[in-house]
C-alpha cells in the first residue's frame, strides 16, 4: 500500500496497523489521529519529519496534519520527561487541594508548567479535568495511568519510585 | 430505587456473565420489532438525552431519514470533559455491554452502517477496556455481518480523543472523526441532514444509549413511570468536591438535593455548611445553599430556577470555599478549550479572565462586576456552538447570586492608569500589582520595560 514512500520510520508490522486504521473510516483522512498516536507511542513526542511522515501516509498535506497535531493537547510537540506528570487543578480537583499539588511537585522538582528537569526525568503539565473529579486530587502520567485520592506523602513515594526506575534503565 | 445501569451484578462487564443475566436479549426482540416500532418504544420513554442538553432521544432518532440508499452513523458521544462529570467512565469499567447493545439497538432503528465510540484520549484505561469488550461482542457474533441471524449488519469502532473539550460538541465531535481539527460546524444543517463525512448522523450519549436495552426489554412506559415524569429514568450523578462519599451514584430523577448530599455521600466534610453547588457540570448556573435546600434534581425542577441538569455532575461547595476563585478557575478552563472561530468566544472568554483575575489580586474596579455580566451576555447566543453559552453562565449567575461576596475583595478607590490598556495582551503579569500613586512613574517605566521584555520573548507571549 505504501510502496511510494521511501524513508519508512514505521516497520512492516506498524504499516499494517496503519491499513487497519485506514480501513474503519470511510475516508483516509479520518486515519490522521489513530496514527498520530502511534507516532507519539513509537517516539515519545510527534516531530515535524514524523509530521511529513503521516502525511505521505494518509495523502495529506503536511500543513493539515500539523494542523491537527497542534489543535490536541495530547500530541506533543517537544519533547517530555520520561515521567510526564499531568496535574488536574480544575475546580473539583481544586476543591479538593489540586493545585495545592501542582505547586508542591513544581517546588519540589524546581520546574514551572510544561518544563523538563535537567535530567530530562521528569515533566509537569497543569491539565483540565480528567474525568476523576471524585477521586481528586490526581495526577495522570505519560498520558496513561492514573494515581488518584492523592496525598503529599504518596507523591513523594510516587516520585522516589519513578527516578529510581529511571535509573535503573 | 432502580438501577438500570449500575447493576449490583459481580463482574457485570465481562461479556458471558452479561449474557447469563438476559444480555443482548433486548437486541434480540428489537430485531424481531420494526424500526418505527422501536424509535416508538424510546419516544414513549419518554428518555432525554444525558450528554447535556436532556433532548428527547426518541424523536431525535426520529429526524433520522429512512431507506438506506446512503449509509448513516450513529456516534456515540464519550468525549465526557465538561469538568464535574466522571460518569460514563463508570459505564465503560461497570457495564460496557449494556450500552454496545444499545448502540446496535439505536443502529437498527436508524438503519445505520456503524457507529463510532468517540472516547477522550486521557481515558487511555477505558479505551483498552471498551475495545476488549467490541472485540468479544463481535466473536460472539453481536457485532458484525447478519447479526443474530437475521440481515441486520452494523459495525462498531471506537475512536480516541486527543486532548479537547470540544470534541463533546457534536459537530466538532464529526470534524474530529474525519479527522480535521475539531472546529463546530454552522447549524444548520442539522447532523440528521448532512453528518459525518456528508452523511445524516445522530450523536448520543453513552448514558443515553445505555438504557436503551432495558426500555426496550421492559417497554417504554416502565420506564416513564420511574422518577420525575417529565424526565424521568435515572442519572448517573458524579459528586466531587466538599462531600465525604464523592463518587458516581445512579439515582431516579427528581430526587431531592439534600439527600443526594447527606444521605447518599455522607454529608458535606468537617460538619460545615454548604455555600455553592454547581448542579450539573461546571457550566451549569450554581445554586446558592437556600435553593440547595428545596431543589429537586431533575432538568425541569432546575430550569424553574435558571439552572439546568447538565451532565449530573455535582460540585459542592463549603462555607469556607472562595467563590471568586473558583469562578476564576472555571473562567480559565473555557478560555483554555474555545476553539477560536468566534470572536466573542474567543475574545471574550479571555477578558472575562482577566478581569476576574485583577479582581482576585485586589485590583478590581467599581464597575468591573457589571462588565463582567455584559461580556457574558455578549457572549450568550453570539456564537457558533454552545461553548460560548457554558463560559457566559457561569460567570452571569454566579456574580447575581454571590455578587457581595465578590464585591468585597474589590478596593473602594482603585487608581487606572492609561498605560495599563497598551499592556492588555500580556497574562499573569508580576509588576502589575505594584503600582501606587506615589513613585507612579518610576513603576510604568520599569513596567514597560519588562512588558518590552516579555513581547520579544516568544516563549512567555505563547505560554498561554
Ligand atoms: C462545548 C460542548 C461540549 C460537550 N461535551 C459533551 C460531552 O463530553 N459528552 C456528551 O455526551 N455531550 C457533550 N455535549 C453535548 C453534545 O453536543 C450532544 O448534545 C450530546 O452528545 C447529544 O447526546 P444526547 O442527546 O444523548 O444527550 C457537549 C456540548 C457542548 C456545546
Ligand atoms: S463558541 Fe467558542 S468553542 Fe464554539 S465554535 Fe465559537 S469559538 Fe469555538
Ligand atoms: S476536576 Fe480534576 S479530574 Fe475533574
Amino acid at each position: 500500500m505504501f510502496e511510494n514512500i521511501s524513508n519508512h520510520l514505521f516497520n512492516q508490522e506498524e504499516l499494517k496497523q496503519v491499513e487497519y486504521h485506514i480501513s474503519k473510516y470511510p475516508k483516509k483522512m479520518s486515519a490522521v489521529m489513530p496514527v498520530l498516536w502511534m507516532i507519539q507511542e513509537k517516539f515519545g513526542w510527534i516531530s515535524i519529519d514524523s509530521m511529513k511522515y503521516v502525511g505521505e501516509l494518509l495523502e495529506l498535506p503536511y500543513e493539515h496534519v500539523l494542523g491537527v497535531a497542534t489543535f490536541y493537547t495530547m500530541y506533543f510537540k517537544k519533547p517530555v520527561g520520561k515521567y510526564h506528570l499531568q496535574i488536574c487543578t480544575n475546580v473539583s480537583c481544586m476543591l479538593c487541594g489540586g493545585d495545592k499539588l501542582f505547586k508542591y511537585v513544581s517546588d519540589k522538582l524546581g520546574i514551572k508548567n510544561k518544563e523538563v528537569t535537567s535530567d530530562g526525568i521528569f515533566s509537569i503539565e497543569e491539565v483540565e479535568c480528567l474525568g476523576s473529579c471524585g477521586t481528586a486530587p490526581m495526577l495522570q502520567v505519560n498520558n496513561k495511568e492514573y494515581y488518584e485520592n492523592l496525598t503529599l506523602p504518596q507523591v513523594d513515594e510516587l516520585l522516589d519510585r519513578f527516578r529510581a526506575e529511571a535509573s535503573k534503565n | 430505587m432502580t438501577k438500570i445501569i449500575l447493576k449490583d451484578i459481580p463482574d457485570y462487564h465481562k461479556i458471558d456473565v452479561y449474557v447469563q443475566n438476559g444480555g443482548y436479549q433486548s437486541l434480540k426482540k428489537a430485531l424481531g420489532m420494526t424500526t418505527d416500532q422501536v424509535i416508538d418504544e424510546v419516544k414513549k420513554s419518554n428518555l432525554r438525552g444525558r450528554g447535556g442538553a436532556c433532548f428527547p432521544t426518541g424523536l431525535k432518532w426520529s429526524f433520522m431519514p429512512k431507506g438506506n440508499d446512503k449509509p448513516k452513523y450513529l456516534c456515540c458521544n464519550g468525549d465526557e470533559s465538561e469538568p464535574g462529570s466522571f460518569k460514563d467512565r463508570e459505564i465503560f469499567e461497570k457495564n460496557p455491554h449494556q450500552f454496545i447493545e444499545g448502540t446496535l439497538i439505536a443502529c437498527y432503528a436508524m438503519g445505520c452502517k456503524a457507529a463510532y465510540v468517540y472516547i477522550r484520549g486521557e481515558y487511555w484505561k477505558w479505551v483498552e477496556m471498551m475495545e476488549v469488550a467490541v472485540a468479544d461482542a463481535y466473536k460472539k457474533g453481536y457485532i458484525g455481518k447478519n447479526i443474530l441471524g437475521t440481515d441486520f449488519s452494523v459495525d462498531i469502532y471506537v475512536h480516541k480523543g486527543a486532548g479537547a473539550y470540544i470534541c463533546g460538541e457534536e459537530s466538532s465531535l464529526m470534524n474530529s472523526l474525519e479527522g480535521k481539527r475539531a472546529y463546530p460546524r454552522v447549524k444548520p444543517p442539522f447532523p440528521a441532514a448532512v453528518g459525518v463525512w456528508g452523511y445524516p448522523t445522530t450523536i448520543n450519549n453513552i448514558e443515553t444509549l445505555a438504557n436503551v436495552p432495558d426500555i426496550i426489554k421492559n417497554g417504554g412506559e416502565w420506564f416513564s413511570k420511574i422518577g420525575e415524569p417529565k424526565h424521568p429514568g435515572t442519572l448517573l450523578f458524579g459528586v466531587s468536591g466538599h462531600v465525604n462519599k464523592p463518587g458516581v451514584y445512579e439515582l431516579e430523577t427528581g430526587i431531592p438535593l439534600m439527600d443526594v448530599i447527606n444521605k447518599v455521600c455522607g454529608g458535606v466534610k468537617d460538619g460545615k455548611q454548604i455555600k455553592m453547588v454547581i448542579p450539573g457540570g461546571s457550566s451549569m448556573p450554581p445554586l446558592t445553599r437556600e435553593e440547595c435546600l428545596t431543589m429537586k434534581m431533575d432538568n425541569e425542577s432546575l430550569k424553574a430556577i435558571g439552572s439546568a441538569i447538565g451532565t449530573a455532575g455535582v460540585i459542592v461547595m463549603d462555607e469556607d470555599t472562595d467563590i471568586l476563585k473558583v469562578l476564576k478557575r472555571i473562567t480559565k478552563f473555557y478560555y483554555h478549550e474555545s476553539c477560536g472561530q468566534c470572536t466573542p468566544c474567543r475574545e471574550g472568554c479571555g477578558w472575562m479572565l482577566r478581569v476576574l483575575d485583577r479582581i482576585d489580586r485586589g485590583e478590581g474596579r467599581q464597575e468591573d462586576l457589571d462588565l463582567l455580566i455584559s461580556v457574558a451576555e455578549n457572549i450568550e447566543g453570539n456564537t457558533i456552538c454552545a461553548l460560548g453559552d457554558a463560559a457566559a453562565w457561569p460567570v452571569k449567575w454566579t456574580i447575581r447570586k454571590f455578587r457581595d461576596e465578590i464585591a468585597k475583595k474589590i478596593p473602594a478607590h482603585k487608581i487606572t492608569l492609561p498605560v495599563l490598556n497598551k499592556v492588555h495582551g500580556v497574562r499573569d503579569y508580576e509588576g502589575y500589582s505594584t503600582l501606587k500613586r506615589d513613585n507612579e512613574n518610576e513603576v510604568v517605566e520599569s513596567l514597560m520595560g519588562k512588558v518590552q521584555e516579555e513581547l520579544n520573548d516568544e516563549s512567555v507571549r505563547y505560554s498561554g
